[in-house]
């Protein structure tokens, strides 16, 4: 340390630079400035763009999956109320349907029953004809049966007999004509 | 000095003298040489993290990527703005990693010399680079008169105060920022290295004197090793400031109006 007392002759002023030492200092910041512009900070851009380029693309992907799944719902949800609208809509018909056949049957066994009811209406009437022109014939025969053998010999005038026979039919028909309408 | 001391001599403070050792050989001083150093040291740290860069970064590359980083988004693009600060990265960084590594050298055993104490090294940054930068894109961006106009009038300023502000801005914008940018830097690192040879050697003297004086001396070191705490501190910030300023006034000159 003695020799920097020696050195160092007179007082020096810190504060006036050494134009020496203001050369290297820009020589030597310009050099480092160059290596860090041309090859280290052009690195690090790169790199950072390739991360962000990378991150973004990820990001991308992920936006586009989640579209593709919200198109698919919704694809489905349209299918499901399609599906549900068809199911309403068979519904509806079958029901429309069903009353329809309903009430053809109703008419077909209205109709029906109309028929049978007249056909029973016929052949009651028809029967009922009949009968009354049988008993008719029977009931003429057997009264005049009834009759002789009650009345016996006793009436012998011919005349008289069928007279009084067909007064008395007569008198049946009179009885009988309003039944049988 | 030990001689001085041995003989029972006057302790004789540290001073400016201690700042500019004799040459190493010819012309070559100490802080030329670690200056040459810094460069070095810096260059082949960025060159070996960027030789080959991954996209999921080791160990090595994610620590240059954090110097990146630090002097890219938070000093660049904070102060210059997102849209304008991608071609001064460059320069950003190698201010602020080239001011750092020159203070940190004042911390580094067998080095032990912060070079931006001496003058000549901070001042070549900011008035022969960052000086003519920040006043050529501005001039480039806003035209001549529009750039003087855009840095001595303040706007909203009322009329009647413009002969008074537009001197007081002109002088600090072309005359006061560069010198306050280097001289910052530069009294930091010198007022720093001081403390700590005053206590160091005072150490040193109250140790060798003989006498009581010795149990003092414990209190001098245990000062000069707080203070290279500090000293750590004010390293880092006086480079962030630098690079910051730097920085700030870089986007000051890009600025729209107002």
């Amino acid at each position: 340390m003695d020799t920097l007392i020696l050195a160092a002759e007179g007082p020096v002023n810190p504060v006036i630079p050494h134009t020496s030492e203001i050369i290297l200092g820009l020589v030597a910041f310009l050099l480092l400035f160059f290596v860090i512009k041309k090859f280290v900070s052009p690195r690090f851009e790169a790199l950072y763009a390739e991360r962000t380029a990378k991150i973004e693309g990820g990001i991308e992907k992920a936006e586009q999956a989640q579209a593709e799944a919200q198109r698919t719902l919704e694809q489905y949800k349209e299918q499901l109320a399609e599906a549900r609208a068809e199911a309403a809509r068979i519904r509806d018909d079958a029901r429309a349907e069903g009353l329809q056949i309903i009430e053809e049957l109703r008419e077909q066994a209205q109709a029906e029953s109309a028929r049978i009811v007249a056909q029973g209406q016929h052949q009651l009437d028809a029967q009922r004809a009949q009968i009354v022109a049988e008993l008719r014939a029977d009931l003429g025969r057997t009264a005049v049966e009834l009759a002789s053998k009650v009345v016996g010999e006793s009436l012998e005038d011919e005349a008289r007999r069928r007279g009084t026979v067909d007064r008395f039919l007569n008198e049946l028909d009179a009885v009988a004509a309003p039944a049988s309408k | 000095m030990t001689k001085l001391l041995a003989s029972g001599g006057e302790f004789v403070a540290p001073g400016v003298k201690d700042f500019f050792l004799p040459p190493i050989f010819g012309e070559v001083t100490k802080p030329m040489v670690l200056l040459v150093l810094s460069i070095v040291i810096i260059a082949a740290f960025f060159l070996a993290a960027s030789r080959n860069l991954k996209l999921i970064p080791g160990k090595f590359q994610f620590a240059a990527e954090s110097v990146y980083d630090f002097g890219r988004n938070n000093i660049a693009r904070e102060q210059i703005g997102a849209k304008d600060f991608k071609p001064f990265i460059p320069l950003i960084l190698t201010i602020f990693t080239f001011i750092l590594v020159n203070n940190l050298f004042g911390l580094i055993p067998l080095i032990q010399f912060p070079t931006m104490s001496h003058i000549g090294f901070p001042l070549a940054v900011s008035l022969l680079v960052v000086y003519p930068v920040y006043h050529f894109v501005g001039f480039k961006r806003h035209g001549f008169v529009g750039y003087l106009k855009h840095q001595t009038v303040p706007p909203g300023a009322p009329w009647f105060v413009l002969p008074l502000l537009i001197p007081i801005e002109f002088f600090q914008k072309f005359i006061l920022n560069p010198l306050t940018l280097a001289i910052r830097v530069f009294a930091a690192m010198f007022a720093g290295h001081l403390l700590l040879l005053v206590f160091t050697l005072a150490g040193e003297f109250l140790l060798l004197n003989g006498g009581l004086t010795v149990i003092v001396a414990p209190v001098s070191f245990a000062f000069a090793i707080a203070l290279t705490f500090l000293e750590a501190l004010i390293m880092c910030l006086q480079a962030y400031i630098f690079a910051l300023l730097s920085a700030s006034y870089i986007g000051m000159a890009l600025a729209e109006e107002h």
